[in-house]
């Protein structure tokens, strides 16, 4: 494997690790508007999520970095290319950001009131906007000889990309309330399970709609047919495997299986840019790709170096995290921090 | 307004507002790490009380500065894509690092810190917090490496009409980065320090908590000193290493525009006059210029005309003068205010010393309470003057700021993401500031009610639609 395939493979694993990850925080995030009956339950959702969200971020940062250092072409089209969007995915996770340590600051009504949506929306948007980037990265966009990208609103909000954000949307959602049943118990834990029950089926209406119109509306199923067949099945296995835990009551193997569908579909996506980056809808030739957005043979080098020492460290101490945070978590605890 | 100045703006406002927090982030992670080790060692549960006071301190200020960083890693490719491009082969590398090395261990032990306190044991919670304390230390030196070869590029070559990074070492031994590392740190040390003394004098004025507030003011002035006096020292081999690599930005500082003569004497005021190209008016030190940028009292420095005739004949027709005026206030302002602080610190310690603590004197506790404005002065006017110091470059002698700006965007878009920007990090400071005002009135021992209370669910917490 050539550097510039192992880091297109590193960038992916932190997307597919932020996704699986976040993924979960942001579904308690907007859970937080509806699952919970009262401010007791609200500050519990919240505190299931409150010592591993901020490194959940990270691994979007991480993973932006990843792209400046190892693909700067690639973060240069990107985060221009996809302006606006960008600064409403900002505002919105500045504003979540924030609210998790504001709300409890204050005793009135409005004042959690205010943080409180700010979490919702600050939970919604971010993926709702990143699935609508990575769904318009595999249906191509209009990117110029120089590999500047001058998108129209219509090239980035479109059918495809709407569905693509609606679904990933429904599948953190379903994905946090997998993580609500781990981390609560009783009746809060319950209504979790059956909401995500619910949700499985319109969930599952939206994955197969977006996979049907992938395969008209893009070229991914023509580059990389066979390795996006298996996806597609195991995703399928997957969903099901998810819907028969929760009616089973078997929560954690049910959380690692909407997991594994959120894994799936993000890799996917990977998978059918290999080796683009993104995708010129003017003509193939101005594609991006792992070799022409790439840094030098040097760069890429020393930063293999020190991701791959670095890494098993820190995967280390964030699995460690998640072993000291398992229990449950109770309504009579100490809430406010 | 152009895309250009429209981002300036926005990078410098950004940044600016981002700078407020990451200095008071690295400061406080230092002393509450201090404090927890001093429970730790002693046992007194007076020092627990104040690592969780000043912890709820930092957590409010980790919170703005953390969101308004993740804007820092995406603004480089929205708004300077052309930049980014440029040299993201070098300069990716750093802030790649940062976030793997840094961001990770930050987010992760905080986590620990903050939910932790009966769920491991003290060691154990004492470590997350040194650790945070390292990992804030640790960010700073890669972004620091990053912004040190923006000043002055190294360790890299020019091909395929980008920098390309041939000498990672180079990189992150820049001389430029071992005089700026020490010199921001200590500085953001300062900041922690002084914000707990200026806090800890509002309640001393009130008599409030006194044991609790002396020790923390004393533990505060000790750190608060020790770094102001550091921050000078390498403010000094900083001077020094300017005048070798840009020696524009330190003629700009001075408002020189002809040679200084020998030796060079620092000006405390001038009235510049940058369309004419002279200053008046200027009152000066002798010898002390030479001393700044060489150690002796010998020694010219090169002026403004001198310089600029350089660069046309390097680096082809232009401008390469900085906006001067704001290069030599910005300077005298940080100078200033950091004077102030080591004045004020030492007279604490003296205090401190002599065991007068008890008694202080009112006036100088005042002091010492709206001292606590003086290092986010001093640190927001020295990165003007460095970064307004190096224009027109990005990446000083390779690429200028007109050149690094996104070529796709339009002035529209960028004019909405200011306003965007602005407006909602002028909340989050009201807010802040507001939150803040609000912890250190009730003080740390009514937060141990609010504690207990929490621990009962049929608390105010709970709202009243629970029955």
């Amino acid at each position: 494997m050539s550097l510039n395939e192992l880091w297109f493979l590193l960038i992916a694993v932190l997307f597919v690790g932020f996704f699986f990850l976040e993924g979960f925080d942001f579904g308690v995030g907007m859970e937080t508007q509806f699952l919970a009956k009262n401010d007791t339950e609200r500050r519990v959702l919240i505190n299931s999520i409150g010592p591993f969200w901020d490194a959940n971020e990270v691994w979007l940062i991480t993973a932006a970095g990843a792209m400046f250092a190892a693909f700067p072409d690639w973060y240069a089209t990107l985060f221009s290319g996809f302006y606006v969007p960008f600064v409403f995915a900002l505002l919105a996770l500045i504003a979540r950001g924030v609210a998790f340590e504001f709300r409890g600051k204050r005793d009135s009504q409005a004042w959690k009131k205010t943080w409180d949506a700010c979490i919702f929306f600050g939970s919604a948007i971010p993926p709702f906007l990143l699935a609508v980037v990575f769904a318009s990265f595999i249906k191509g966009l209009p990117i110029d000889g120089d590999m500047q990208m001058y998108a129209g609103f219509t090239d980035i909000v479109n059918v495809y990309t709407v569905v693509a954000g609606i679904t990933v949307v429904l599948l953190c959602l379903v994905h946090g309330l997998m993580f609500t049943t781990l981390r609560t118990s009783g009746d809060l834990q319950n209504r979790a399970r059956s909401l995500g029950q619910k949700l499985l089926l319109p969930l599952g209406a939206l994955l197969l709609a977006f996979v049907i119109m992938t395969y008209y509306m893009t070229d991914i199923f023509d580059q990389h047919g066979a390795w996006l067949l298996i996806m597609v099945v195991l995703g399928i296995v997957a969903y099901l495997l998810a819907g028969y835990f929760m009616m089973k009551k078997k929560d954690s193997l049910a959380f690692g299986m909407t997991g594994a569908v959120i894994a799936l579909s993000v890799a996917s996506i990977f998978v059918g840019l290999f080796p683009r980056v993104m995708i010129s809808s003017i003509d193939q030739a101005f594609n991006l790709t792992i070799t022409n957005a790439a840094s030098g043979h040097y760069s890429l080098k020393v930063m293999t170096i020190v991701a791959l020492t670095m890494l098993p460290f820190v995967l280390g101490y964030q699995i460690w995290s998640y072993f000291i945070f398992h229990k449950r978590i109770h309504e009579k605890e100490h809430l406010e921090y | 307004m152009d895309t250009v100045m429209l981002s300036r703006f926005q990078f410098a406002s950004t940044t600016i507002f981002h700078y407020f927090f990451v200095p008071v982030s690295i400061g406080l992670a230092l002393l509450i790490a201090i404090m927890e080790t001093m429970y730790v060692r002693k046992g007194n549960e007076e020092y627990k009380k104040m690592a969780q006071f000043w912890g709820k301190l930092f957590l409010i200020n980790f919170a703005v500065g953390v969101v308004t960083g993740i804007l820092q890693e995406f603004q480089f490719g929205m708004n300077w894509s052309d930049y980014s491009r440029f040299v993201g082969d070098v300069f990716g590398a750093p802030l790649a690092i940062e976030a793997l090395l840094a961001f990770f261990l930050e987010s992760t032990f905080i986590g620990l810190w903050i939910f932790g306190w009966d769920k491991v044991s003290k060691r154990v919670h004492l470590l997350s917090i040194w650790l945070v304390a390292f990992g804030t230390m640790l960010s700073a030196f890669w972004i620091l490496a990053a912004n040190s070869f923006m000043q002055h590029p190294v360790g890299f070559a020019i091909n395929n009409g980008r920098a390309e990074m041939n000498d990672f070492f180079a990189l992150i031994t820049n001389g430029q980065l071992l005089v700026e590392f020490p010199h921001t740190v200590l500085a953001a040390y300062a900041t922690g320090a002084f914000l707990v003394t200026g806090i800890s004098a509002y309640k001393l004025l009130r008599k409030q908590e006194v044991s609790f507030f002396k020790k923390s003011f004393e533990i505060a002035a000790i750190v608060g000193i020790v770094s102001s006096m550091g921050v000078a020292v390498a403010g000094h081999a900083q001077a020094q290493y300017l005048v070798k690599t840009q020696p524009m930005k330190m003629a700009a500082s001075e408002g020189l525009w002809g040679k200084s003569g020998d030796p060079a004497p620092w000006t405390i005021y001038a009235k510049i006059d940058p369309k004419n190209k002279v200053s008046s008016n200027e009152i000066q030190i002798p010898y002390l210029l030479s001393f700044l940028s060489y150690s002796t009292f010998s020694g010219e420095v090169k002026g403004m005309n001198e310089l600029q005739a350089e660069y046309v004949q390097k680096y082809g027709e232009g401008d390469y003068i900085p906006p001067v005026r704001t290069t030599f206030w910005s300077f005298r302002i940080m100078v200033a205010a950091g004077t102030a602080m080591i004045v004020l610190g030492l007279y604490a310690i003296y205090l401190i010393w002599r065991k007068k603590m008890d008694r202080p004197n009112t006036w100088f506790m005042r002091f010492m309470l709206w001292g606590l404005l003086l290092p986010p002065i001093a640190n927001t006017a020295g990165w003007i003057m460095t970064e307004i110091g190096r224009q027109p470059w990005t990446v000083f002698g390779y690429m200028q700021t007109k050149d690094s700006v996104s070529p796709n965007i339009s002035s529209g878009q960028v004019l909405f993401s200011v306003i965007s920007f602005t407006t909602i990090y002028l909340i989050l400071g009201l807010v802040m500031v507001g939150l803040f005002i609000k912890v250190i009135k009730k003080g740390p021992y009514a937060m141990d009610n609010d504690h207990d209370v929490s621990h009962d669910p049929y608390n105010k917490e709970v709202s009243p639609n629970v029955s």
